[in-house]
């Protein structure tokens, strides 16, 4: 479709996004990376609260207050070729509102919530494709029709006129993925869109976004923190912790050689693909931090079975490149640091709990 | 929708039922018939022909549930109250004009409320936490603090000292016992502004708050979110959906705010000396003037419940949601 698949789509470079509340700053995002070619499926995971949704909502400039970026790059190639940067916009201004719905559209977590109580899901697809396409009433409404027919919602033409709270959980987000393509974006941002569904349905959820991105042609960034998904839909794949990029990669470097303790620990402490629960799916010592009480040296220090003293709780490690676009922050793979360390590309013995100092 | 209004006006039927009994019971509250108090007031002795006519008109010396029943069918189906034996003069003659004006003052009182609490309350909840926000904050409380007739004796004081209006009543002298001309409803109109602020203040400020409340509820959905990433811009975008949804609560809010306007307007009216309803209860009370004070707490009552009826039928008609339970 696009005249070159390997074209990059939206690259978001060191981007921070701070909440800045009365008790302090909470630097949800401190420095994100990554890179997004046409066509592409690019997972970032993480664990709860590792700065996610709020990178996603970073792009489409839908921080909500106190937040706000506060340095960093989004580049974005539009349709007609020309690159923008995202995070120069004004978030209440036209350009960033003609982006929205038309060049990159969003899907949240709550299928439940996130559409209007007081209106039909027709009038929500209607209004998407009204704001964005010169079409009429009558064109927009045929439209939506076939739309809800295409994520595969029944009788469609009936539903449109149908309330949200007519509908199921996974019919809601069908509707709401209807609203989502109803301009044929570039990109499609998936914030953990079945998490509160159900097994089955996450399933159905799952290959419905497949179908349509291999119809399609669009690029999607999928937010999850269940690794059986990227597993199953990634390209490539994000790994964030407190609110960075820890280690980015394609989809088999990831899985097969793991670089970072913490993408390690994450891999290790895979149930079942079909587990939902949270809580059973890392075994990693210690929880996330309080945001207000981020460690210094590198975020993940505390928790970090490789922890090298005097090192890893100073310096901030940069990114390193492991071999082609695979990139990792962790001191073990600094260049100057890999003689002492054995090979980096080995995995580095597994130290005593010389982090739990802290 | 049809199906939920018919099944609302069917549940009416009760309603009223229980509250013409209750209306019914105040009449005869009071120890011993009213002819006795009515012979003891009268100031010329009535002769008895005059006293056993009465008698049989009201059934006085049937069974309780026949009064009720002559009482009820002859307003029902005549449209006769009884007598005010204190004006002498049939009940129905005295309240109407009352009741019309109780209704203008309430019905343009909650539109006061409305047209000034809804854009305040939607500013300081979308600027909330700024000087904006707190001045309205505290001019809200103080409104809210305020007791009534206070604020009464304020403004009329200003009306009279700045404006030299003719202050109490809702009529300039010279139009008190006039028919109605486009003079009188003018004159009325320039009076109604004193009770409507006086009346409404509580009322705008205590809205002020459930509306930034609701409104702040909603602006940090989800679904806002969602129609932010379409592309919608901002300001329609607020009216749209998060507002729409907030005055849910407020449509609601309807059915015991307009109770409230008119029973609570009866100590407003009494120190403005307004003509309507609130001032005639209480003095029919104190004179045990009881035909004319069951009438009114029944015609009272029947607005009250109307009043809630139509807040519902506007409520499922803003809100599909309900149409469902
Ligand atoms: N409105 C806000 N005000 C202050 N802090 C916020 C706000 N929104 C998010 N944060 C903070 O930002 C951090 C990241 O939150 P975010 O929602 O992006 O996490 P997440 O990775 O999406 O988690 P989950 O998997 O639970 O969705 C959290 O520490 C949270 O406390
Ligand atoms: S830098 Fe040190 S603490 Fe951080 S992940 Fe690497 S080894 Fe662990
Ligand atoms: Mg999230």
């Amino acid at each position: 479709m696009a005249p070159n698949v390997e074209e990059t789509l939206l690259e978001v470079k060191d981007v921070k996004t701070h909440f800045f509340t009365d008790e302090g700053v909470v630097k949800a995002v401190d420095g994100v990376n990554l890179s997004l070619r046409r066509g592409q499926t690019l997972c970032v995971v993480g664990e709860s609260g590792c700065g996610k949704s709020v990178m996603a909502r970073s792009i489409l400039r839908i921080v909500p207050a106190p937040g706000r970026i506060v340095s960093g790059e989004i580049s974005f190639r539009q349709r007609n070729g020309e690159t923008i940067d995202l995070a120069q916009m004004n978030p209440r201004g036209r350009d960033i509102r003609s982006i929205r719905g038309r060049e990159i559209s969003m899907i949240f977590q709550e299928p439940m919530s996130s559409l209007s109580p007081v209106h039909t899901i027709g009038s929500q697809i209607m209004e998407a494709i009204l704001l964005h396409l010169p079409v009429s009433r009558s064109e927009a409404r045929k439209r939506a029709v076939s739309l809800l027919d295409l994520v595969g919602i029944p009788r469609a033409s009936e539903q449109l006129d149908a309330y949200s709270f007519e509908l199921s959980g996974g019919m809601r987000q069908r509707a709401m993925i209807a609203i989502a393509l109803a301009c044929e974006p570039q990109l499609l941002i998936a914030d953990e869109p079945t998490t509160a569904l159900d097994v089955t349905t996450q399933a159905n959820i799952l290959d419905l976004i497949s179908d349509l991105q291999a119809d399609s042609g669009m690029a999607v960034l999928f937010i999850t923190h269940d690794l059986g998904v990227v597993a199953e839909i990634a390209d490539e794949v994000v790994v964030m912790y407190l609110g960075r990029d820890v280690e980015s990669g394609d989809v088999d470097a990831i899985f097969h050689e793991p670089k970072h303790p913490y993408t390690r620990a994450l891999l290790q402490s895979i149930p079942r693909y079909d587990s939902r629960d949270r809580e059973r799916l890392y075994s990693l010592k210690g929880s996330v931090p309080h945001p207000f009480n981020r460690p210094g040296g590198c975020p993940f220090h505390p928790r970090c079975d490789e922890f090298i003293a005097d090192q890893c709780n100073t310096i901030d490690p940069g990114r390193y490149t492991v071999g082609g676009d695979h990139s990792v922050r962790c001191l073990l793979y600094e260049p100057s640091a890999a003689a002492q360390n054995v090979g980096a590309s080995e995995p580095p013995a597994p130290a005593q709990n010389v982090g739990a100092t802290r | 929708m049809i199906w939920y209004i018919a099944r609302r006006i069917l549940y009416l039927i009760p309603t009223l039922l229980i509250v013409s009994v209750i209306a019914f019971l105040v009449i005869q509250l009071p120890p011993g018939d009213f002819l006795a108090s009515l012979i003891s007031k009268a100031e010329e002795t009535i002769d008895q022909a005059q006293v056993d006519a009465l008698r049989e008109r009201y059934g006085l010396d049937e069974p309780i549930y026949v009064q009720y029943w002559k009482w009820i069918s002859g307003i029902v189906a005549r449209g006769d109250f009884g007598d005010s034996f204190e004006w002498n003069r049939p009940v129905s003659d005295l309240i109407w004009e009352r009741l019309g004006l109780t209704m203008v003052i309430s019905l343009v009182t909650l539109a006061f409320v409305w047209v000034v609490s809804i854009p305040i309350g939607i500013y300081s909840a979308v600027k909330k936490y700024t000087i904006g926000d707190y001045i309205v904050t505290v001019i809200g409380f103080i409104g809210l603090a305020v007791p009534n007739f206070l604020l009464a004796l304020v403004l009329m004081y200003v009306a009279f000292r700045y404006f030299g209006q003719s202050v109490g009543g809702l009529f300039s002298p010279e139009y008190i016992d006039a028919p109605w001309t486009l003079g009188r409803a003018l004159d009325l109109l320039s009076h109604l502004w004193l009770p409507v602020i006086i009346l409404g203040t509580a009322g705008t400020a205590a809205l002020i708050r459930v509306m930034r409340a609701n409104l702040l509820d909603e602006l940090s959905k989800l679904y806002v979110d969602a129609a932010r990433a379409r592309g919608l811009s901002e300001l329609r975008l607020l009216f749209k959906y998060p507002v729409r949804v907030a005055l849910n609560p407020l449509v609601s809010a309807l059915a015991w705010v307009f109770p409230a306007l008119v029973s609570g307007s009866a100590i407003t009216s009494i120190v403005l000396n307004l003509q309507t309803t609130g001032p005639l209860l209480y003095r029919s009370l104190q004179a045990q003037d009881m035909y004319l004070a069951g009438s009114l707490v029944l015609l009272v009552s029947v607005l009250t419940i109307v009043g809630t009826l139509v807040s519902d039928i506007l409520l499922a008609w803003l809100d599909p949601r309900i149409q469902l339970q």
